[in-house]
């Protein structure tokens, strides 16, 4: 039996709930057209703390969110214009961050390292990326050292490209076995929908269209149910003439925002807030930016290490969808059978969507939600590939398993921190 | 049949958009957002078209709530608007009374809907509801309301019109008798819409929801009061006979201040009464018959002009290009006396510049500082105004006694006592000091602007600025044309738009507007008294004009002292229309009271009897003149034909642009009423212009029902 940590810890972090918006279409006719960016962060952190309401607000920390591209509606440091939107105290603080893809995800390990080293009690975090209004690299100024000094291929910063060179690199991990994978990860999805394991984690948002006047979404518009194998084997290839990615084995362009509740594990005693998942270990790596897609497996590969576990440790996995291929890559790699049953429960960003900066806290939410559902599961890992070459991973520690470490620092914290006179 | 004059602007037409919104519990909402499809600076309203447009959508609605197909409907607006109310254009463009009727029927027709649909319904008030914005809302079954709302109110009651879309009917079974004679008579009286806060306090609305998701926790909301899981809880009627004691006592209060002299508060307080006791049918009927008759009625015509007259107000007439305006950087002020502390606290407070107020002596300055301090603290205390930005207020405005010290101010204001001779010297002696186009500006109420000018080396640089008191509060200022340069005119334009006053551009006569004809009013009133009449007969004589105070009482305000010094300047300048009264010259000499103390808040002061002894002649004299007593109706007929004849001049002289200035004026420097149009409408409804004058001076139909159509309708 593994030790939780190799890595002294000064406290332990807890995921104490998350909550996304419902993901819509980043085009003119999708969920979000006429709706903020920002709004759509402060939809998720009310209700949270709604949900939340055994938190008093003042004893938030920090508010961390995401975005790829901060500007416009997702200018203006997110975290606090966020916060000073949603209602928060003006005391609360608040920044913006960006991984791109990890950009939640960094979201939580930063708070969560803030939280672990004993400076901060409770932290926000999360992010949304509203890729309607910031279409990927619209306006950016990549510098032409880039190309001229080859820092990095000609296709490092063409995500689709780099899904290709995926493919080229493993020629076994085919198109075929990529429909595969993102034909059942639409039937993943269309299960857990009816199994009523997406829908808690939503957030209803008003949504407004001049021609349709105010409406209400409550659920992700992105997914396909019924999908077959038949049905994607012959979308274009539109990255590269008689490629492999298609807009079937691939994740769409999405507008959405997560955001979660991060505590101490003696805040969480202290206010009885729920604890879904103790954080273990992260790490981010680097990668060739050309097959970023492979960024998951070192970034796995550090985090096992950092925690003292190895992939056999592992009983869940969320893993990112950005590609299929991406995804077949790291399965690959760990000897996993690409329809492994620990891997995406609730099925994957190809079906629901993956709003860049977004998608690390949904990953994180949908593994607490499988915690709950699998008390015989100790250790989940979520992780994601990002662009320019890099991965990122997070593992997580289920409080429902028997052998669960704890999170307080004192044994019996219920009797230790509160009075027992009444 | 034509119901419209074919003129008639066309309706900015709102939109019903209805979408499904699936509630939490899985039932269904059947939610209808009204847009006009325009920004916010183009607020939503209800003309026939958006009308039928709504209530065909809501047809559509009822026929699904009874099929079970919905289990709520609700309404809400685009952004910032659920509505502002019926398209007022559109109303006042009616042109028979059948015609006028229809508008009143197609709004109950929509909105019953709504009151009687087979699911509950709700109005989610998102923003600004006006009128029959409001009354949208009250047909629903519940309401929530965003904290954010800046303005609820059911105004129509000071635009000559009653709610007559269900409003007088549902609002006090609603919020109960006492609160909606508030809010149907007092506010808007007072010109005061609730704020989101307020409305939710006094049942206007059932939930009040933060700004932040107010649409998705109005839709929870919903959902919890469709299942049962929220009961709200109304007030029981009142017993029938504390119901017509209450309308009772506020139709007291209306006649004490209106004294009859316009019929929409009657009407509403009418609908009021018979609201306890009647079914909708019937009160939607007898609104129907209430708006029909005003909506023919020369005083709801003329507050239509007279409301389209003050927000066209905001852009003045005749003002030169705004790009020609100076900046302006430091404000100097002469004078530490009331007014110019009054004027350093709106100008560092609006202008965000230094303001610097000089006055002779040390004392005088500290004074006036301390003016402004106090009227700092009393807004800081009362939470009207912010601890940081009052401490900014008073360290932004300086004293002196050193005039040297106005030398960097690129904009000065002179508010000392108003002597020609000393105002002249202000203006030389500044003139040596500032820059050649630094403005100089004069707060004169009665002199010449033109002579105060006269020998400087750059006079064109001189204008008036005439600002009412209470300076905070009166919205009013008469820019004073005076030989002036387009710069120097085209920076008090801006200057004054900046302090959110509404400018007017007079030219350098006497009195210019408004003191011009108050103190002619005045004038008339105090001369029938020297002539013979009773003065409280004189103080009644103008009630039926519905101005807000009697002769007397408004003399008391303006000060006796004031109002003979300007009375007497103005005899000076224009003549013996303006007369001698050595009454009221004992009254400023002796300080005799002239009014008896109001008879409770709000309600004007009447005369105090024994003011008559001081216009008795001496015992054993023979009056100056004739005697020539006059009744109520002789003196009103002698203070309209002598404003009707001033008019008359002013336009010749050109004092102002055309007869819709003089009521603008009217309105806002002096609050003559919506429903006399300011003045002129009243003169022309009344004949006065037409017999004094031999013309009208407005168009047949611009504040009237226009003769040549169906007021029999």
């Amino acid at each position: 039996m593994p030790t939780s940590a190799t890595r002294p810890t000064v406290r332990s972090v807890v995921f104490v709930e998350g909550v996304r918006t419902p993901f819509g279409k980043a085009r003119p006719d999708g969920l979000y057209a006429h709706t903020r960016s920002d709004d759509l962060a402060v939809k998720a952190v009310r209700e949270l703390l709604r949900r939340r309401s055994e938190l008093p607000p003042a004893r938030i920390d920090e508010v961390a969110l995401a975005a790829t591209t901060q500007r416009g509606d997702q200018g203006l440091t997110l975290g606090r214009s966020v916060a000073v939107l949603a209602g928060l105290p003006t005391t609360v603080p608040g920044f913006a961050i960006d991984r791109m893809c990890a950009g939640a995800m960094t979201a939580v390990t930063t708070t969560a390292s803030a939280i672990g080293f004993g400076q901060q009690d409770v932290a926000l975090a999360g992010g949304v990326e509203h890729m309607g209004h910031h279409p990927m690299g619209f306006d950016a100024d990549p510098n032409p050292r880039f190309v001229s000094e080859k820092l990095v291929d000609s296709t490092a910063l063409v995500m689709g490209a780099t899904a290709e060179n995926l493919h080229d690199r493993f020629p076994h991990l085919t198109k075929d076995r990529a429909d595969a994978y993102a034909v059942a990860s639409q039937a993943k999805y269309a299960a857990a929908l009816a199994a009523g394991q997406i829908s808690p984690d939503l957030v209803p948002v008003a949504i407004r269209s001049p021609e349709l006047g105010w409406g209400l979404a409550t659920a992700d518009e992105l997914a396909r149910p019924g999908t077959t194998v038949a049905d994607v084997a012959h979308l274009k290839t539109p990255f590269r003439p008689g490629g492999r990615i298609t807009a079937g084995n691939a994740s769409p362009l999405t507008d959405g925002a997560a955001v979660c509740l991060l505590a101490d594990g003696d805040t969480v005693a202290e206010l009885g807030l729920p604890a879904r998942m103790r954080l273990v270990s992260f790490a981010y790596a680097g990668v060739p930016p050309e097959v970023m897609g492979i960024g998951p497996v070192p970034a796995t590969e550090r985090a096992l290490a950092n925690a003292g576990l190895s992939i056999e440790d592992i009983g869940l996995f969320e893993i990112n969808e950005a590609f299929a291929v991406q995804v077949l890559t790291f399965l690959d790699h760990f000897a996993m059978p690409d329809d492994d049953p620990r891997v995406n429960l609730y099925g994957g960003a190809i079906a629901v969507g993956h709003p860049l900066a977004s998608s690390g806290v949904r990953l994180m939410t949908q593994l607490a939600r499988q915690f709950a559902e699998h008390p015989e599961v100790r250790y989940g890992l979520t992780t994601m590939c990002v662009g320019l070459g890099m991965g990122g991973t997070v593992i997580w520690e289920n409080p429902h398993h028997a052998d669960y470490s704890g999170h307080t620092s004192a044994p019996t914290p219920a009797a230790s921190t509160a009075p027992t006179e009444n | 049949m034509t119901t419209t004059r074919p003129d008639a602007p066309v309706e900015r037409v709102t939109h019903t958009l209805v979408r499904d919104v699936v509630l939490p519990s899985g039932g269904i909402l059947a939610l209808l957002t009204l847009d006009n499809g325009l920004d916010h600076t183009k607020p939503t309203t209800l003309g026939p078209l958006g009308l039928a447009e709504l209530e065909s959508a809501l047809i559509e609605v009822s026929r699904r709530a009874g099929h079970g197909e919905i289990t709520a409907a609700a309404v809400t607006g685009k952004p910032y608007f659920l509505a502002a109310g019926a398209d007022l254009t559109a109303a006042s463009a009616v042109t028979t009374r059948a015609a006028a009727r229809e508008l009143g029927e197609a709004g109950h027709r929509a909105y019953r809907l709504l009151a009687e649909m087979a699911v509950p319904t709700f109005a989610f008030v998102n923003g600004v509801a006006l009128g029959g914005g409001l009354e949208l809302a009250l047909a629903c079954t519940y309401r929530t309301i965003s904290s954010d709302v800046p303005a609820v109110a059911l105004p129509e009651t000071s635009l000559g019109l009653v709610p007559g879309w269900g409003g007088s009917y549902l609002l006090p079974r609603i919020v109960g008798i006492e609160r909606a004679i508030d809010v149907i008579l007092t506010r808007p009286a007072a010109n005061k819409p609730y704020q989101a806060a307020e409305a939710f306090q006094i049942g206007l609305a059932d939930a009040l929801l933060d700004a932040a998701d107010f649409l998705e926790e109005s839709i929870v909301w919903a959902d919890a009061v469709a299942r049962g899981e929220i009961v709200v809880d109304r007030p029981p009627l009142a017993p029938a006979q504390v119901w017509q004691a209450t309308v009772a006592a506020a139709r007291e209060r209306v006649d004490a201040v209106v004294h009859g002299s316009r019929p929409a508060p009657y009407r509403a307080l009418d609908l009021l009464a018979a609201a306890r006791d009647t079914d909708m049918t019937t009160a939607f009927a007898a609104e129907d018959e209430a708006l029909a008759d005003l909506i023919m009625s020369d005083e709801m015509r003329a507050s239509i002009y007279a409301f389209h007259l003050v927000t066209a107000g905001k852009r003045p007439t005749g003002a030169p290009d705004a790009a020609l305006a100076r900046p302006v950087t430091r404000v100097g002020i002469v004078g530490a006396g009331l007014m110019a502390a009054q004027l350093a606290l709106l100008f560092a407070q609006r202008l965000g510049v230094p303001v610097v107020m000089r006055d002779l002596d040390a004392e005088r300055v500290e004074h006036g500082l301390a003016s402004v301090a106090a009227t700092v603290d009393k807004l800081v205390a009362t939470g009207r105004m912010g601890a940081g930005t009052g401490a900014q207020l008073v360290a932004s405005i300086h004293g002196t006694t050193q005039i040297e010290d106005l030398a960097g101010c690129d904009f000065v204001i002179e508010a000392v006592t108003e002597v020609l001779s000393l105002k002249k010297r202000v203006f030389a002696e500044l003139e040596g000091i500032v820059s050649p186009t630094t403005i100089l500006a004069t707060n004169t109420s009665a002199l010449s602007v033109t002579e105060m000018a006269a020998g400087l080396a750059h006079p064109e640089r001189v204008v008036g600025l005439h600002f009412f008191n209470p300076v905070a509060q009166m919205p009013l200022v008469e820019v004073v044309d005076a030989a002036t340069d387009d710069a120097t005119l085209a920076t008090a334009f801006a200057v004054a738009k900046k302090l959110r006053k509404t400018a007017v551009r007079v030219a350098d006569r006497p009195g210019f507007v408004v003191n011009r004809l108050l103190v002619l009013l005045l004038g008339e009133i105090v001369g029938a008294v020297e002539d013979g009449t009773p003065v409280e007969v004189a103080d009644r004589a103008l009630r039926p004009l519905g101005l807000p105070m009697g002769p007397f009482a408004l003399f008391d305000l303006v000060g006796p002292a004031v109002g003979l010094h300007v009375l007497t300047s103005l005899r000076e300048d224009l003549g013996d229309r303006f007369p001698a009264s050595p009454g009221l010259e004992r009254i400023v000499a002796e300080k005799i009271p002239v009014v008896l103390a109001a008879a409770g808040r709000g309600l004007p002061a009447d005369v105090d009897p024994a003011l008559q002894a001081v216009f008795e002649p001496a015992p054993g004299t023979s009056p100056d003149r004739p005697q020539v007593v006059l009744d109520e109706a002789g003196v009103l007929d002698r203070v309209l034909t002598s404003l009707t004849t001033e008019i008359g001049l002013m336009l010749t002289e050109g004092v102002v642009a055309g007869p819709s200035q003089i009521d603008l004026c009217m309105i806002l420097g002096a609050g003559w009423p919506f429903s006399a149009g300011g003045i002129t409408p009243y003169l022309d409804r009344t004949g006065y212009s037409e017999r004094v004058l031999g013309r009208r001076l407005l168009p047949d139909g611009v504040a009237n029902v226009p003769a040549l159509t169906g007021r029999a309708g």
